[in-house]
């Protein structure tokens, strides 16, 4: 499973390609299969988002969505594990609680 | 301290403007990220893990309040609320917007601040001795010489684009506080028989994936030619530094390749013939800075006394104050490293209170450490207390310098995008057991580092106890090293064995503590018994 990821251009916030947009909430990101170069390219050069990269994912254990395969990737997608109050809170309550 | 002249200033200014035109191209797409990318980290903004982060020069350390209320309201107005204070004596905010950083830029030139040569192959920040002008063991003052350096390398033509980064470090005392040897350039002014100030000069240390201590390449060159001498050390490197292979491009790869002798060698003939080009500045250039370097107006006859009738004060008095060359004065370190906190973070109220706090008992002035606390140089000892009270009221007044839980760590993998592991946990769940068991005090001077990768932000190396985070298959892991120093008897840690988890890092480290503990004689340090006992005890203890 494949999932795009990059950063805002503007405001440098996290963001996950979503299927139309960039959403910051890592639960709405989709699994792109063999169409991540592509997207990539014209996302690119739509300047809405810088270094964007196609990520390995995984089923989240809670059951809901995917989340990232690798640590690095799942701390982007919550913010730093030791500030809890700049973590980024699901747009959905009923999203996952990882365990990073 | 040093003040812009209209030309650091004009250069400063210019810079903002140029950095805001080149963002705004950026945002509207005239310039790509591969165009835009070596741009913004001239200007020392960087994109990491969860925003831009902009790194912020702060001249061998030292600020004056205006300045330090300015790092506060820019971690208010633009970022989250705190700063990050590094290794590098200098200060991060994570949170940056892309938008917001020529208008930051211009914030800080007010205050005679930039961002510039924080990042890149470029020669980086000088640092120092932060109790530099205080310290009752230096020959002078080293700031006049880390400033005149800093105008040096400062959009030096020649040396923008160096193999790899390059860090100089300028001491003056025998006590070396800055790690002096374990930069590429490490200089240390000294006195000769006569009586005469050089400078001598150590090549070739650093850490990173390859640590090395820096030889001695010149016991003294005079003062008069340091700046030549610098050049003909960096022309040698900038010529025959590796370009080929990022991780052979330090000049400590330079100089051990080549051999020390060999080294040496063309630096003299290169210092040779630089000597006919005239390109030191005049001495007035060094006098004019010096005059900015003056003892501030100490008062003479001040009591020595100190009223200890409250142990906590006591407490903080004996760990966290150093001796001061001026009767009744200490130099007092505020510990950012309070028990289960973010090792070297400070909200900007605190930040604003620091400020403050400088102007009031400090004669106005302040240096960030490289071990990522806060130091007011010049305060009198009869008002210790009265600044201990505001300090602790805001959660600033933690008595452990030089301690376990005085742990110097970089942002790791919980900011960093180089990172491979996690640091600031590690270095909570440290700081908290040893403060549960009781130990930190019991334990006395231990210095542990925690870097998050191989490129050893946190100083790893030279941690009495050092801590290294690795990917393993995907999954944190710790190696523990035993055995680093960065003092005047530098030395280089070595790794235990296999590493640990999270958990097991912390119960490993206490295990090493508790070898040390049994077996220490009397006045010993840790690492005075690692280095008297070896190894092989602590790796009896962790491993059976």
């Amino acid at each position: 499973m494949k999932i795009l990821t990059g950063n805002d251009l503007k405001d440098g916030r996290v963001t996950w390609w979503d299927g139309q947009n960039w959403s910051i909430h890592i639960e709405d990101a989709v699994d792109v299969g063999e169409e991540a170069a592509a997207i990539l390219a014209r996302e690119e050069a739509a300047r809405r988002v810088n270094s964007s990269y196609a990520i390995d994912a995984e089923p989240d254990p809670s059951g809901h969505g995917v989340r990232p395969a690798h640590i690095k990737d799942r701390i982007r997608a919550l913010g730093p594990t030791v500030r809890p109050d700049l973590t980024l809170k699901p747009a959905d309550p009923e999203a996952r609680n990882w365990v990073i | 301290m040093y003040r812009y002249d209209q030309y650091d200033q004009t250069m400063v200014d210019t810079r903002v403007a140029e950095f805001r035109d080149q963002t705004r191209r950026r945002i509207e797409g005239h310039l790509t990220e591969d165009q835009f990318k070596p741009l913004r980290l001239q200007n020392g903004l960087y994109l990491q893990l969860h925003a831009y982060m902009l790194r912020v020069a702060v001249p061998y350390g030292t600020l004056n309040s205006a300045q330090m209320h300015m790092l506060a309201t820019i971690a208010d107005k633009y970022d989250r609320g705190y700063g990050h204070f590094t290794t590098r004596q200098n200060i991060q905010y994570n949170w940056i917007k892309l938008e917001d950083a020529p208008d930051i830029l211009a914030d800080l030139a007010t205050v005679e601040m930039h961002a510039i040569q924080t990042s890149g192959n470029c020669i980086r920040n000088i640092s120092s001795d932060h109790y530099a002008g205080a310290a009752a063991d230096e020959v002078t003052d080293p700031r006049p010489y880390a400033e005149l350096l800093r105008q040096w390398s400062s959009f030096h033509p020649e040396f923008l684009a160096l193999p790899r980064k390059f860090k100089i470090a300028v001491i003056a005392s025998e006590t070396d506080r800055a790690a002096m040897k374990l930069h590429d350039i490490g200089i240390r002014i000294v006195k000769n028989e006569s009586g005469e100030l050089g400078a001598a000069f150590y090549v070739g240390g650093g850490m990173g994936r390859t640590p090395m201590i820096a030889p001695l390449v010149r016991e003294f060159v005079p003062l008069d030619q340091l700046i030549t001498y610098s050049e003909a050390c960096l022309r040698v490197y900038n010529r025959y530094g590796r370009r080929d292979n990022k991780y052979k491009a330090r000049i400590k790869i330079l100089v051990h390749e080549l051999g020390l002798d060999e080294y040496r060698r063309q630096v003299e003939d290169e210092f040779a013939q630089l000597q006919g080009q005239d390109i030191e500045p005049p001495l007035a250039e060094l006098e004019r800075i010096g005059e900015y370097f003056r003892d501030p107006p100490f008062t003479v006859g001040l009591p020595e006394e100190i009223d200890r009738s409250d142990p906590d004060f006591a407490l903080w008095v004996d760990r966290n104050t150093h001796a001061h060359k001026q009767p009744g004065y200490v130099a007092v370190t505020i510990s950012l490293k309070p028990v289960g906190g973010i090792p070297g973070d400070a909200t900007a109220a605190q930040i604003h209170l620091m400020a403050d706090l400088a102007r009031e008992y400090s004669f106005d002035e302040c240096r960030v450490t490289h071990a990522q606390n806060i130091v007011l140089a010049h305060v009198e000892k009869q008002r210790l207390h009265e600044l201990w009270s505001k300090l602790d009221e805001a959660g600033l007044g933690t008595a452990n310098l030089d301690l376990i839980g005085d742990i110097i760590a970089c942002p790791g993998l919980d900011y960093c995008s180089l990172a491979n592991a996690r640091s600031i946990p590690v270095a909570q769940k440290i700081s908290q057991r040893f403060a549960e068991n009781g130990k930190d005090g019991v334990l006395g001077e231990l210095k542990l580092k925690i870097s998050g990768c191989i490129n050893a932000c946190g100083h790893h190396h030279a941690g009495h106890i050092g801590i290294l985070g690795v990917d393993k298959k995907g999954t944190e892991n710790y190696q523990l090293l035993l055995g680093g120093c960065e003092g005047d008897d530098t030395s280089l840690g070595k790794i235990t064995g296999p590493g640990f988890d999270e958990d097991g890092i912390v119960n490993a480290v206490e295990t090493a503590t508790d070898v040390y503990l049994r077996e220490r004689a009397d006045g010993e340090r840790f690492l005075d018994t690692y280095r008297r006992i070896g190894m092989e005890p602590f790796k009896e203890a962790l491993y059976g």
